[in-house]
């Protein structure tokens, strides 16, 4: 049986797992927003095309992050003021893209918009490059000591590792939203994303392997979980494929359901290595936090879990029902909110 | 500087401005929810472009108002990781419950609600909005809930030196929270209702659109009105259990310092000195804290020197008494705009019941601008109140500010995330207040060109700039 600890490590992973998902692709149809777009009107297209869900697809992040305060204290208070300049950095980057999608159309003037659409593609660029460092850094180790306080220096959050990790996430995420842009537009806008996201898939397989390799020499991942790892790789490697042929076929939704499960794949990995921990001590095994000493007690978990039973289903369906309500192609013609 | 202040000061600037923002989102959001509905129930047009038009600046107050919330979860563990270990067990379910009911359904249908207008049918579409306002009650009913365990903790019991929920039902039918909640979702009904009011009353002035700004201040003003009167009788009640279960707040709201006598007189004004624990002047009136106290005209209240000397038995050695300027003066702050605004809300009625409103009210309308600023203050001062009067503690009687805070985070990255938050939340509000100016004077009927938009052709010289 599962116990409630293992459940809920499981529903934080899936909350990350939805988050990268989601957020994923609206992050890089915001970095996409820079180079792609030829002008005002196709970057219109393009923030429109993820008008309404972007803020959804963040209240994934925010309640993952409730979830961890709540199943798991102990991680959150020791990740959260372990990792800090990082976070305030990704904070600030949150702030300013999510305000920006509300700003930039409203005022009239070239400046104007061209610093909202800054602050959008710095907003959508910096999120996955940091979650990225944050979530490889975990996996590699950081210094906890017996108090489960994180004394991190610079080092030991930004390494070649680390960078790694983060550049992945970030092309992953590119990838993902360049495929989301080829289904919901059209014309050469279209054409231009998927072009690009064919021509990035060799520079992310190399990324890929370049992390795996890493991850198999300087963490403990492929020691404890060599067999998962050797098949997620292998699902990874056909999804890799199958994308690149999707693309090519010009099967836009099969294509974005590979990255996507790429996505999928790499966030479980780190969950998968991690288990039973959250958080690898560099300093000593004793001290790493673990699903049972960073975890709330058991009648808290279970409170938590008949709420969260109830609620999901309610959430995944209005959910999936706006993206069915929002499943048209947006082009010019459209009304355009941003 | 001390890690200690330096993360107080960032919690209040970081909450006192988020606060700004939530409570005109959940306010404008009812209004435009019954404008809506009387648009689809009477099927007039106007009601329509009052929704859309009051929508436009709600939207860009809720951006501000989302973006600012990330920052206050993730603020816990940043700054406040010992308290986050302390009570993530009970304070966690809250904020989770949160995320999962309340913030999903918010950011989906007001997605749905933003984009939908062409592609929902008018009861889907209405339906979008009222789910937008419950899901603003809703996250405000949660995040108070975790904000009552601070003032009032139940429902747990202290295992290895961490509190643990024991009882849910308990969090959630928390006496202070049921004080707590209505007072604080009735006062930001008022906060929406009076920035409409207020905008009306400048447009109304101006004579610009006076049918759209006519019936936009009636309903505002009845919202207003009803919602600052309920405020009002909640916080009656909540001084009320404050009395009981937070005695040293509210005898430093008072300024009161020995016994009050009994009854006890109500303190307008007072002298306050910290240092030798005396008022050197004082302006009451008489019975009336009794009445606050006790919805009597008799009955004596704690003052804050036999209070301290209650919690040192009870807690050990220490300052229990409250910043009591600091909570003297936000309380009557609080009180003085409520006041104002039951006031000028009642004129309000009666000149649209009499429909008066067109008739040139010059000076009426322009304190009804200036009123817009009376719930802001009067959130802010409440809020000040109610978190400063609980200090030492921020749980009372279990966990004081001091033992709270990140053992793992410098002063000097406090600091540097303060001034970068606080630099970053100035030019929020400069832009903020700069397109609420533009917004509203370009008025409800502005926007007419947006439609035609659609049909222009984009890749016409014309069609091009009509949208880029």
């Amino acid at each position: 049986m599962l116990s409630l600890n293992e459940l809920w490590f499981i529903l934080v992973a899936i909350l990350f797992i939805g988050f990268f998902f989601l957020e994923g692709f609206d992050f890089g149809v915001g970095m996409s927003t820079r180079f792609l777009a030829k002008n005002d009107m196709e970057r219109r297209v393009l923030i429109n095309s993820i008008g309404p869900f972007w803020d959804a697809n963040e209240v994934w992040l925010l309640t993952a992050g409730g979830a961890m305060f709540a199943a798991f204290p102990n991680w959150y208070a020791t990740m959260f003021s372990g990792y800090y300049t990082p976070l305030v950095v990704l904070l600030l980057a949150l702030i300013g893209r999510g305000v920006a999608f509300e700003f930039r159309g409203k005022v009239e003037n070239t400046r104007w918009k061209s610093t909202w659409d800054l602050a959008i593609f710095l907003g959508s660029l910096l999120p996955p490059f940091l979650l990225g460092v944050v979530f490889s850094g975990m996996l590699k180790g950081l210094p906890i000591d017996g108090d489960m306080e994180m004394k991190a220096g610079l080092f030991d959050m930004v390494n070649l590792y680390t960078l790694v990790g983060g550049i992945t996430v970030v092309v992953l995420c590119l990838v993902h939203g360049l495929l989301f842009t080829s289904l919901r537009t059209t014309g050469s806008l279209r054409d231009r994303a998927r072009k690009l996201a064919h021509k990035l898939l060799i520079p992310l397989a190399a990324l890929f392997v370049v992390f795996g390799v890493m991850t198999f020499f300087q963490t403990d991942a492929f020691e404890v979980r060599a067999l998962p790892l050797t098949l997620i790789a292998v699902v990874g490697l056909g999804a890799f494929l199958l994308a690149g042929w999707f693309i090519v076929k010009q099967r836009d939704g099969w294509a974005f359901g590979m990255t996507g499960t790429l996505i999928a794949l790499s966030i479980a990995s780190v969950f998968i290595s991690l288990f039973p921990r959250v958080m690898v001590s560099s300093i000593s095994e004793a001290y790493s936090l673990t699903i049972h000493n960073a975890a709330s007690g058991p009648y808290s978990l279970k409170i938590m879990t008949i709420a969260a039973l109830t609620l999901l289903p309610f959430v995944l369906g209005y959910q999936i029902w706006s993206y069915f309500v929002f499943h048209k192609r947006i082009n010019e013609k459209e009304h355009l909110e941003y | 500087m001390d890690p200690v202040m330096l993360a107080r000061i960032q919690f209040a600037a970081t909450t006192i401005f988020h606060f700004f923002f939530v409570p005109l989102s959940i306010g404008l959001v009812l209004l435009i929810a019954i404008m809506e509905t009387m648009y689809v129930r009477k099927g007039k047009e106007i009601y329509k472009r009052m929704a859309k038009f009051w929508g436009k600046l709600f939207l860009i107050n809720f951006a501000v108002g989302v973006v600012t919330g990330i920052l206050q979860e993730f603020q816990f563990g940043m700054n406040w990781s010992d308290y986050s270990r302390f009570v993530g067990d009970v304070f966690g379910a809250p904020l989770a419950v949160e995320a999962l009911f309340a913030f999903f359904m918010e950011s989906t249908f007001i997605g749905l609600w933003i984009f939908g207008w062409d592609r929902l049918s008018k009861r889907v579409h209405l339906l979008s909005i009222w789910l937008v306002s419950i899901g603003t009650i809703a996250s405000a009913f949660w995040i108070l809930a975790a904000n009552s365990f601070m003032q009032r903790p139940v429902g747990f019991e202290i295992n290895n030196g961490r509190a643990e929920m024991n009882d849910f039902f308990a969090l959630i039918s928390n006496g202070q929270l049921w004080v707590e909640f209505p007072h604080t979702v009735l006062g930001a009904f008022a906060t929406g209702a009076f920035m409409i009011t207020g905008i009306s009353a400048y447009k109304l002035m101006k004579r610009q659109d006076v049918d759209f700004f006519k019936k936009s201040f009636t309903i505002a003003i009845v919202v207003g009105l009803v919602a600052s009167l309920g405020t009002a009788l909640y916080g009656h009640q909540q001084a009320q259990y404050l009395v009981e279960t937070q005695p040293m707040k509210m005898a430093a709201a008072e300024g009161l310092w020995g016994k009050s006598g009994d009854p006890a007189p109500w303190t307008v004004y007072a002298h306050i000195d910290p240092k030798t624990g005396e008022n050197s002047f004082e302006i009451k009136i008489p019975y009336l804290l009794s009445f606050l106290s006790y919805s009597e005209f008799s009955g004596e209240v704690k003052g804050m020197n036999e209070l301290q000397a209650e919690y040192e038995q009870t807690y050990g050695p220490g300052d229990y008494i409250p910043p009591v300027r600091t909570t003297f003066w936000s309380f009557r702050i609080m009180v003085a705009a409520g006041s104002l605004m039951i006031v000028l809300g009642m004129y309000g009625a009666y000149l649209a019941w009499r429909k008066k409103l067109e008739r040139p009210n010059k000076w009426y309308y322009r304190m009804m601008m200036w009123a817009i600023s009376l719930p802001f203050i009067a959130n802010t001062a409440g809020w000040i109140m109610t978190e400063i009067g609980r200090q030492p503690w921020t749980v009372f009687g279990y966990m004081r500010t001091e033992d709270s805070i990140s053992p793992s985070v410098t002063a000097g990255q406090i600091l540097f995330s303060l001034i970068a938050f606080t630099a970053i939340y100035a030019v929020l509000a400069a832009v903020m207040v700069y397109l609420f100016v533009k917004v509203i004077k370009k008025g409800p009927y502005a926007e007419n060109t947006s439609d035609d938009e659609q049909s222009a052709d984009p890749y016409g010289k014309e069609g091009y700039h009509a949208i880029s």
